[in-house]
């Protein structure tokens, strides 16, 4: 019995002796997190990722995500806003402190250099995380910033790695490592064991490692080696890059333009208004984003951007055919009148949209199914949003093609344009069909402004970004052709993306202008010139 | 016949009535005029719309508080529509049609270049509210925003330092005009003179509106993956920010591997951007919203009063505005009058407590001495400042960084006299 009894009272006092203990590293460590300057800060910090503690991980967490906050009597505490006030918890045990004024708490802050501090700790700490994606990134931090007494560590783990992706990733941080700290044979495997990779860290650790005056000449020629051939996949993978760069650029082109390839291009209507179709639909985007925000439970904001698609497309076109039929309709014929009209309808838009929603800009948030990117080798991103755009316009483009060429509305439609009177004789109401017809290019733009709003601003003036390249692109590619705009759209993309980083932003889009301008000198119908008697008109 | 007379009738009445009214018009002796040249339409009503509501504000708060001189004082707001050779016209208007006493206005340096020659003509007084690239000053314009040295030179200072990262290669990205291209000018002469080898120093343009930035923020990804730690100094202006910063979150930019220093973007600018992805990302400037003191909270309160929204955010230039409003009023009562040259001499040594703590002195030169605040973008949409200056630091109208303006000197006092010379204009005793 007394037995028994001892045995629980050693056993509770081993439980509470962490808390009871004043002199817990743990906690000495975390109260130095509260101090006034960053050096003692990064100290506490570079000794909490040495302590051998399950509960540094979530310390560290609470800290970069700065929930951390000192109290007016030197305690660091979690804090968690609620009313006016904060609740309080402990950092390490989480046990509640009661709640504090926001005056009694002062927040703990990070700079770029505390949070530089705080990954490399916790690289170190999720280098045995469960998760793949933690250890993939302690693996690349450990890359980033090679330091010799952390081989140990990174050995075990990738002694025990099971996923072969990062395993490599760790074999190449040791190797990094190895490469200033090793003796000979080891720099040399470590060389040798980075040369297989393409990444500019990398190339940057070897280019680093090569300025070094004191290199033995076999180290040094390896080094060259190794340089040279990832230099060369670099290249490589640079060309595939800007090829990827430009086919994005064609697709937010061939997106702006293709509303306009129908309106002006189909029709024969010199919309100025266009830019501002696109803008309707940036902003109905962002309508449907606060509205998502205020009435549906947060999981669901995700999905937003689906419905912002028709949605954005209904109220542009709508507006595009209310436009066509108070205004457009009077003016067939007269292109200088509808160019004038039209720019006075866009001004109108603008002055609506500004005094409606304010002139700043509005903050639309990607989807997090559209942020981040696909990271390359070599350093190079595809990021989703571009890539979801790409797609998005492909679809656009395939599926007007297809209501163009097989629907009876689209067959009224190339009849009306090709030739009005024969095709009123024949029955077909072409005033109908020439309301839809223009709120189909208009609801079109629409959808672009909701994919546009994804990578640009949403602003009064989205629309007159958008403009001039729309119609450079319509009449570059061919007017009326819609496989003209497609190329015309890419072109000018992959030509824009290869001039940019040779001359410049600035000067590669004057390069281009006076290239397209030559063009048009040679071939005035664009690149793919409509032949027969559509042309004539 | 008859409809000849007729006209010359409407003509002579027209006459008449307008005789009748003009002594009207200038009949109020009792108020004080006073201009608001800020585009209202156009692609930089986006940032000046707030500040003429600015000087409404605090109009409305002069008038409540009885005026000026005993006067009551009336704001004449015009509409330069973001045309810079509308604004010559609407300044010109102002001064000769309206008679006002002073003019707030202005934000792109090419308005200001284009008011200049008015200003000069008219003997107009103009405060002038916005960070810019200096190397200017004219007698009849009051520069109350950051000049280089108090905005782009303390914030490569900062990133020099040991807290700000220790940085060692700087890519200088902005967009192409005058702005940017001076800062740039001055900030490659001070990172060469600092050691920098050029080398490490990458400078790029981008047009107004730029929103295509996948090329740009590969480049600067490649050139800091060279392995030495790398910041970016961005005088990008306006709309092309944004698309510049989704392009950094989504290529995975990480304010701790490559800061992003901007000398352009405020709060009302985060306003249009999801900052989640941004946060430790930095701006330099002399005001912050976040900065708790109680001149800033009665200023924040007043400005969501006056706006009836306790969302709009607060920013620099609105700073600089109120200093240079409440700078104006204060030499007017000392000088007893509006008379422009009188209200110049009474500005020299004007003093006004920032809103961020401090007193801001108006120097000879025609600049201020305020406080420099660096802060880092947070996930809400505000700035917290990591670091500012011990005390305010003095504007420098010309840079001595740049070999062309080296030694030039600009003292509206005696002897001196002159906003750009290097010798005095009169010979002192």
């Amino acid at each position: 019995m007394s037995r028994i009894a001892c045995f629980i009272l050693v056993l509770v006092a081993l439980i509470g002796m962490p808390r009871l203990a004043a002199a817990d590293p743990l906690d000495d460590l975390v109260q130095k997190l509260g101090a006034d300057d960053f050096d003692t800060k990064i100290e506490a910090v570079n000794g909490l990722a040495a302590l051998p503690d399950g509960r540094v991980l979530h310390v560290l967490n609470e800290l970069s995500s700065g929930a951390l906050y000192t109290t007016s009597d030197h305690h660091v505490v979690v804090g968690e806003e609620s009313g006016d006030g904060y609740t309080t918890s402990d950092p390490v045990d989480g046990h509640a402190l009661g709640k504090a004024a926001s005056d009694d708490l002062d927040k703990i802050r990070l700079n770029n250099r505390l949070r530089g501090a705080i990954d490399s700790a916790k690289g170190g700490l999720l280098l045995f995380s469960d998760q793949r994606d933690d250890r993939l990134a302690a693996a690349a931090d450990a890359l980033a910033h090679p330091d010799p007494s952390r081989i140990a560590a990174l050995v075990k783990a990738a002694v025990n790695e099971k996923d072969s992706g990062v395993r490599a990733a760790m074999e190449r941080a040791i190797a990094a490592a190895r490469l200033t700290s090793g003796d000979k044979a080891e720099q040399l495997a470590a060389i040798t064991a980075l040369s297989g990779s393409s990444d500019r860290t990398v190339l940057g650790l070897l280019s680093d490692r090569r300025a070094a005056t004191d290199l033995d000449p076999t180290v040094k020629q390896a080094l060259d080696q190794a340089i040279s051939s990832i230099s060369r996949r670099l290249q490589l993978i640079g060309i595939a890059a800007t090829i990827f760069e430009g086919l994005s650029l064609g697709s937010i082109l061939l997106l702006a333009a293709i509303g306009l390839a129908i309106t002006f291009g189909v029709m024969g209507v010199i919309n100025m208004a266009h830019g501002e179709m696109i803008m309707l639909g940036a902003y109905t985007t962002y309508v449907t984003q606060q509205v998502f925000t205020a009435f549906l439970p947060p999981g669901w904001l995700d999905a937003y951007l689906v419905v912002a698609v028709p949605a954005g497309f209904i109220v542009a076109g709508g507006v595009g055919i209310l436009l066509e039929r108070s205004v457009i309709r009077f003016l067939y014929g007269r292109p200088l009148e509808t160019l004038l009209a039209t720019w006075g309808v866009s001004l109108i838009l603008q002055q609506l949209v500004r005094t409606i929603f304010g002139s700043p800009n509005k903050a639309v948030a990607n989807p997090s199914w559209m942020t981040g990117g696909i990271q390359l080798l070599g350093g190079g991103t595809l990021t989703w949003n571009r890539i979801v755009i790409l797609i998005f316009c492909f679809v656009v483009l395939g599926v007007l093609a297809f209501v163009l060429r097989r629907t009876s509305f689209g067959l009224h439609m190339r009849a009306v344009t090709q030739n009005r009177d024969m095709a009123a004789a024949m029955g077909i109401p072409t005033a109908r069909v020439d309301a839809l017809t223009f709120g189909l290019g208009s609801g079109i733009a629409g959808m672009a402004g909701v994919a546009l709003s994804q990578i640009g601003n949403v602003s009064p003036n989205l629309g007159t970004i958008y403009i001039v390249d729309s119609f450079l692109v319509v009449v570059f590619g061919g007017v009326g052709s819609l496989l003209g705009t497609l190329a015309g759209a890419m072109t000018l993309g992959i030509v824009n993306k290869i001039l940019e980083p040779v001359v410049g932003a600035v000067l590669g889009k004057v390069v281009v202008l006076l290239c397209i301008i030559l063009f048009i000198q040679k071939r005035p119908r664009g690149l793919f010139a409509l032949k027969g008697r559509a042309v004539e008109h | 016949m008859r409809a000849k007379l007729g006209l010359r009738a409407l003509i002579a009445a027209g006459g008449l009535l307008w005789a009748a009214m003009t002594p009207m018009a200038y009949a109020a002796d009792d108020t004080i005029k006073i201009g608001v040249l800020h585009s209202l339409s156009g692609t930089m009503a986006i940032s000046e719309a707030t500040l003429k509501d600015t000087v409404l504000m605090m109009v409305d708060d002069l008038n409540k508080k009885g005026g000026l001189l005993g006067k009551k004082v009336e704001a004449v707001v015009v509409d330069p529509a973001s045309d810079w050779p509308l604004f010559a016209e609407k300044a010109r208007e102002l001064i000769q049609k309206d008679k006002v006493a002073v003019v707030f206005g202005c934000w792109t340096s090419v308005s200001r270049k284009s008011v200049l020659p008015v200003f000069e003509e008219l003997n107009g007084l103009l405060f002038y509210p916005v960070q810019y690239e200096g190397e200017e000053s004219s007698k009849n314009v009051f520069y109350t925003g950051a000049a280089p040295n108090q905005q782009a030179i303390p914030a490569v200072d900062y990133l020099m330092s040991k807290d700000g990262g220790e940085v060692k290669r700087w890519v200088l990205e902005g967009t192409d005009y005058v702005y940017p291209q001076t800062t740039n000018k001055i900030l490659k002469a001070y990172l060469l003179a600092k050691g920098v080898p050029e080398a490490d120093v990458m400078v790029n343009y981008t047009p107004f509106g730029f929103a295509d930035w996948q090329t740009e923020v590969a480049a600067i990804k490649k050139f800091g993956g060279a392995g030495k730690k790398t910041a970016v100094v961005s005088t990008v202006n306006g709309d092309a920010n944004v698309p510049f910063y989704k392009e950094l979150a989504n290529q995975g930019i990480k304010a701790s591997d490559i800061p992003v220093v901007a000398f352009s973007v405020g709060e009302e600018e985060l306003s249009g951007f999801d900052t989640k992805n941004l946060v430790g990302h930095l701006a330099a400037w002399n005001y912050f919203e976040s900065v708790k003191t109680p001149e800033n909270a009665a200023f924040i309160k007043q400005w969501h009063t006056f706006t009836k929204n306790d969302k709009r955010t607060t920013n620099d230039p609105m700073e600089a505005t109120y200093i240079g409003f409440k700078m104006w009023t204060q030499a007017v009562e000392q000088a007893g009058t509006t008379n422009v040259d009188a209200v110049r001499q009474a500005m020299y040594g004007q003093k006004v407590k920032n809103l961020t703590g401090g007193v801001a002195v108006m120097n000879s030169n025609h600049h201020l001495s305020k406080p420099v605040l660096i802060g880092e973008i947070q996930a809400n949409g505000q700035f917290d400042t990591v670091w500012q200056t011990k005390g305010v630091i003095k504007a420098d109208a010309w840079s001595p960084y740049l070999p062309e303006d080296k030694g030039k000197i600009a003292d509206w006092t005696f002897p001196w006299a002159c906003g750009n010379c290097t010798a005095p204009k009169y010979k002192a005793d």
